[in-house]
């Protein structure tokens, strides 16, 4: 690893392959960052090992990355796997463990790709062990083929849930309910959005076949659902459910939930990148231009760390801050800059045809946002309820700086990673706003480092 | 709105001003740019001490001790304070002289609380600490406290005796006229026949106002917290010939900083972590605790306070005006102080005088500048 490069590229999910192999074909050198052993991102994960008959319950979908990771492979990239990026700042020092080995390099131009993550949203009984992200489920199902066997109840609202349900049950699992906690509001608030995404029809008959595939096989999705929460004394047990104006119950020792996607923030915020509320996608997304620059000049960022597109925008995504970078670099004039674009540009119109349809179909309730039960935990690691954080706010603390400081959430080893986005919405909440507050400051390392680790870097550097 | 004092700044030195001042039946006013405790007051390392502090401070630092050991009849709430002691560590000859010459000094000075430890009482006190050390210095009634709890605390406490708290309010400009004080920020006027000057480090700006400028520097000092250990270490620990405050919190996190400093845009209020530094710091720990190399790094950040150039803070009735008075300037070591601080200033403003010796921190040493 050299200790500068001309662009460092973090995250090898679709923005970031394609960004890499962008700009290494017109011949700068480019390092690729990425927290995984192989390339992929989460979408493509595990890519180059899987069998084909694993990559056909995953679908076309997964197989369109094939493309990119050959590309990747192929091209003159210092492409290093196994790596977590733990601090970046605006002079685009980049902090990171390589195999355990700890490095800080620089960069002229920074390409931050590093994708999504699933939107906590803290209910009764949510820290359960046997409550787990759907997210972490599809992970352990396309890396290593681990399916849950004494079956599961599926929970939340989003695509991926359904398309969980259908994997899991074409591969032999047991579903014992599929709850959509998205409110029946949510049919007219997407309406409007239909004829445009009509344009793009191969994601909405996809995603009827599946339901109609799960229907014939019994398996019924209850809409409308509220009032989810899971019980248990050590482990999950049970979980209850109001749906139709009752209350139901179900037990299972596992419960997948999804709320959808949100960028994972947390480096370009670390590195004081500006963000800006949007009330679409409801999340914080890093303000940029429309080039993936941000406020911080020689950071882009692309892909759904910008902002919830998918896997095949965040692919033009990169290419865009590929070019952008290329530009900046003085490797290719405006001109240029322009002409390669078009293409992805108008691809990336297309593929965002779908988009407001989904963000206002699967429009997550605001109440569920706002954590309603004083009791339910919401930052993990410090153990801090929603009613300690409304007490807060009540005391004077008005944003959610000052509440981490009176209450430590979001202060554990996660760095509010779980907490951050509820905080916010509680703290607004409490304040009679309709626009939730910002996020906790970043802070690095964003990812562990141990004494040990820092101590080995600047091995010159006396006191 | 008017007021009889006017304390522009909303930190500890504000809140503990406030607080004394309303106990003697004044009303304050405080107000503040940012929102309470933001900056040193609320992100600072929370040390309660009287070890190895300048000769002019002892007497302040030892009456502030005395208050912080019973702090709930002051604020009602204990602060999270504890008193495991605080230590100096010898590890050579020459650190055991320079640490025995100190405790002298103190002793000469007519004060008990700094003294020598033999290397036995020191393995007992730490029993991880590497097995080098020859001895230590140690202040036994010295601790530590939540620094932000601690600020609530007095905020608290001030508010429920009447002080008025204003967030979010800068002072935009000073004036004084035959009426007093008059001050103006976007959320309105002030009138105060008082003020007192408790900006951190922005108070170097007031003090130009009203034309007095003192070399008062902003800097951050960078601190790192990690996870949680099981309990190993009561006391706080410092080094002789080393850079460090270390220490095992309250929580089984260790809170370490060692005054490194990070890189400071003091317009935009952003800092930013100098790693090379923060290396140094985990050099050190680890020369000392070389057990805790694989314990992981939670957090890093950088609280602005403000320095001056012989560390000694402001505590001074203004050079030009008698009725204006200032508390900054604390140089990363303010927070033990300031109960007292608090005391001084409304002692200043009410009696007109005070029973410390605050001469070495007057304004007017700086008049050369």
């Amino acid at each position: 690893m050299k200790n500068h490069y001309s662009l460092v590229i973090i995250g090898a999910g679709p923005a970031g392959m394609s960004a890499a192999v962008e700009a290494a074909n017109h011949g700068i050198d480019v390092a690729l960052l990425d927290e995984q052993e192989v390339p992929g991102g989460q979408i493509y994960r595990a890519m180059e090992s899987i069998p084909p008959e694993r990559a056909k319950l995953l679908g076309s979908e997964y197989l369109h990355g094939e493309k990119l990771v050959t590309e990747l492979r192929n091209a003159s990239i210092d492409y290093f796997p196994g790596t977590q990026v733990w601090s970046l700042n605006e002079k685009l020092e980049i902090g990171l463990l390589h195999h355990d080995k700890t490095a800080m390099i620089s960069a002229d131009q920074v390409i931050l790709a590093n994708g999504a993550i699933e939107r906590p949203v803290p209910f009764p009984g949510w820290t359960l062990p046997g409550v787990m992200n759907a997210g972490a489920g599809q992970i352990l199902l396309k890396s290593h083929g681990i399916v849950p066997k004494d079956g599961v109840v599926l929970a939340g609202s989003g695509p991926l849930l359904l398309l969980l349900a259908w994997q899991y049950h074409h591969a032999g699992v047991k579903i014992k309910a599929l709850l959509d906690l998205t409110p029946m509001q949510n049919h007219l608030r997407a309406l409007p959005h239909l004829p445009r995404a009509l344009l793009a029809g191969h994601y909405l008959s996809k995603g009827m076949a599946y339901k109609k595939d799960l229907k014939q096989a019994g398996i019924g999705t209850l809409h409308n659902v509220s009032n989810l929460v899971a019980r248990g004394q050590s482990k999950l047990d049970t979980i209850s459910f109001k749906h139709s104006g009752q209350i139901h119950s179900i037990e299972t020792d596992l419960l997948l939930i999804h709320f959808g996607v949100i960028p994972h923030t947390q480096l370009s915020r670390a590195a004081g990148c500006q963000h800006q509320w949007n009330p679409s996608q409801q999340c914080w997304t890093p303000g940029l231009n429309k080039w993936g620059s941000s406020s911080i000049n020689r950071i882009l960022i692309a892909g759904d760390g910008a902002g919830i597109g998918g896997a095949r925008t965040a692919e033009h995504a990169g290419r865009l801050a590929a070019f952008q970078a290329l530009y900046k670099l003085g490797k290719i004039t405006r001109t240029e800059r322009k002409q390669l674009a078009r293409k992805d540009r108008k691809w990336m119109r297309e593929e965002r045809h779908i988009r407001p349809f989904l963000e206002a179909f699967f429009h997550i309730p605001e109440k569920l946002l706002k954590v309603p039960d004083d009791n339910t935990l919401v930052c993990r690691c410090e153990e801090v309820t929603a009613g300690e954080i409304r007490s807060a706010v009540h005391a004077g603390h008005s944003d959610s700086n000052q509440v981490k400081f009176l209450t430590r959430c979001g202060m554990g080893p996660c760095q509010g990673r779980q907490c951050a986005e509820a905080v916010s919405h509680i703290i607004a909440d409490a304040n009679g706003d309709n626009k939730p507050q910002e996020l906790y400051r970043g802070r690095a390392p964003v990812t562990p480092l141990t004494l040990g680790q820092l101590a080995s870097l600047f091995p010159e550097e006396q006191e | 709105m008017k007021t009889d004092v006017l304390i522009i700044g909303g930190g500890l030195m504000g809140f503990s001003t406030a607080l004394q001042l309303a106990q003697r039946g004044v009303k304050s006013v405080v107000v503040d740019k940012d929102s309470a405790g933001r900056h040193a007051s609320g992100v600072n390392a929370g040390g309660l001490r009287q070890l190895n502090r300048h000769p002019a401070e002892i007497p302040l630092s030892v009456a502030a001790a005395e208050i912080w050991h019973d702090i709930k009849s002051l604020v009602d709430k204990n602060c999270d304070a504890k008193f495991p002691g605080q230590i100096r560590i010898a590890e050579n000859e020459e650190d055991l002289q320079t640490l025995g010459q100190r405790a002298e000094l103190v002793r000469n000075l007519g004060f008990q609380h700094e003294e020598m430890i033999s290397r036995e009482e020191l393995y007992k006190l730490a029993p991880s600490l590497v097995s080098h050390c020859k001895g230590a210095l140690i202040c036994r009634n010295d601790g530590y406290a939540r620094p932000f709890h601690a600020l609530e605390a007095f905020r608290q406490k001030a508010l429920s005796l009447g002080v008025k708290y204003l967030p979010s309010t800068r002072i935009d400009a000073i004036e004084h006229d035959s009426k007093g004080w008059r001050l103006s920020s976007a959320k309105g006027e002030f009138r105060a026949p008082v003020i007192v000057n408790c900006a951190g480090a922005w108070a170097g700006q007031v003090a130009s106002t009203l034309g007095e400028p003192v070399p008062v520097k902003p800097g951050a000092p960078m601190l790192m917290i990690t996870e949680r250990l099981p309990h190993f270490i009561d006391p706080v620990f410092g080094a002789a010939s080393r850079k460090l405050s270390f220490k095992q919190m309250q929580n089984g996190t260790l809170l370490i900083g060692g005054a490194h400093m990070a890189e400071l845009n003091f317009q935009q209020h952003k800092t930013t972590m100098n790693w090379a530094k923060l290396a140094v710091s985990a050099r050190t720990v680890l020369a000392l605790f070389p057990q805790l190399k694989d314990v992981r790094i939670v957090r890093t950040w950088a609280g602005i306070e403000a320095f001056m150039p012989d560390n000694l803070p402001v505590i001074s009735r203004s050079k030009n005006y008698s009725d204006a008075f200032h508390a900054f300037g604390f140089s990363a070591h303010g927070f033990q102080l300031s109960p007292v601080v608090g005391i001084i200033i409304s002692q200043l403003i009410l009696d007109d005088h005070t029973n410390f010796n605050i001469d070495p921190f007057s304004i007017n040493r700086f008049d050369s500048f």
